[in-house]
């Protein structure tokens, strides 16, 4: 698989993101599209889950950039969960672990909101 | 052992549908010459950061043109050049972003180049203005048979 999968599980007051693959300039719209959804719908208590993304580019770290501002203002955040090894390094390098909440597992990120 | 030097090319439309297919060659090359998987994965998005500002900004997503990507094998030195001959623009105005600052202003955009420099070992631009414009960019390999010379 070359690009990326989307996914969304609606909880009560969390909604949960599922990104699979590869996260680039060319699939990073579609996450994009996801989280203005949410914004949208005022669902801002978001957790995304990492842990079947094997890639990501500075276009999709862009993404979450994007947007946390406008979460944040209106309430919510974004916590990620289940990052994989490889897609951390990149995150670190840039030193986004100070602005965004990294949890080991799903469950963990979700209690976060309660 | 022989000084041997190997040459790969890649000539592909600008489309960011075929960043996938960069990163592989790249990938696949990094790894046959003995690269392991962190380095592995530094090259491949050095490389992509590269392709997708040309692809973006040099021609503007006009998947008519073509971006070639060369990789030349020389002993330890494994380097990448990406040329197009698109809109060029000068290195030195380039702001390369303090990450602190950046990340406290949530600003969005722009770190394909704070990437691709602390990824690599070596970046440098090569512009000819109206004709061409490179990035060449440098990885070593730390060979294992090298490591024992230099502990001996």
């Amino acid at each position: 698989m070359s690009g990326v999968e989307v996914r969304r599980k609606d909880l009560q007051e969390v909604t949960v993101i599922y990104l699979k693959g590869y996260l680039d300039a060319h699939t990073a719209p579609e996450f994009e599209k996801a989280l203005q959804e949410l914004v949208d719908q005022n669902r801002v208590n978001i957790v995304v889950n990492l842990a079947e993304l094997n890639y990501i580019s500075s276009a999709g770290l862009g993404v979450f950039m994007g947007f946390i501002e406008d979460i944040r203002k209106k309430g919510g955040d974004i916590k990620i969960a289940e990052m994989a090894d490889k897609v951390f390094r990149v995150f670190d390098l840039l030193g986004f672990p100070v602005l965004y909440e990294i949890f080991k597992d799903e469950s963990e990120a979700i209690g976060q909101y309660r | 052992m022989a000084r041997k030097t190997e040459n790969y090319h890649l000539r592909i439309p600008s489309e960011t549908a075929n960043l996938q297919v960069i990163r592989n060659f790249v990938s696949d090359v990094a790894k046959s010459v003995g690269f392991e998987n962190q380095d592995i994965g530094k090259i491949e998005l050095a490389v992509d950061e590269a392709c997708t500002n040309v692809i973006e900004h040099a021609y503007h997503q006009d998947s008519k043109k073509d971006i070639d990507v060369a990789v030349k094998i020389d002993f330890d030195k494994f380097t990448v050049v990406i040329t197009d001959h698109g809109k060029g623009f000068k290195p030195e105005d380039v702001d390369i972003p303090d990450m602190n600052r950046y990340l406290a202003e949530l600003r969005v955009g722009g770190l394909g180049i704070y990437l691709m420099k602390h990824l690599m070992d070596e970046v440098e631009y090569r512009t000819q203005p109206g004709v061409s414009n490179e990035v060449r960019m440098v990885k070593y390999l730390i060979r294992k048979d090298n490591k024992k010379k230099q502990s001996a």
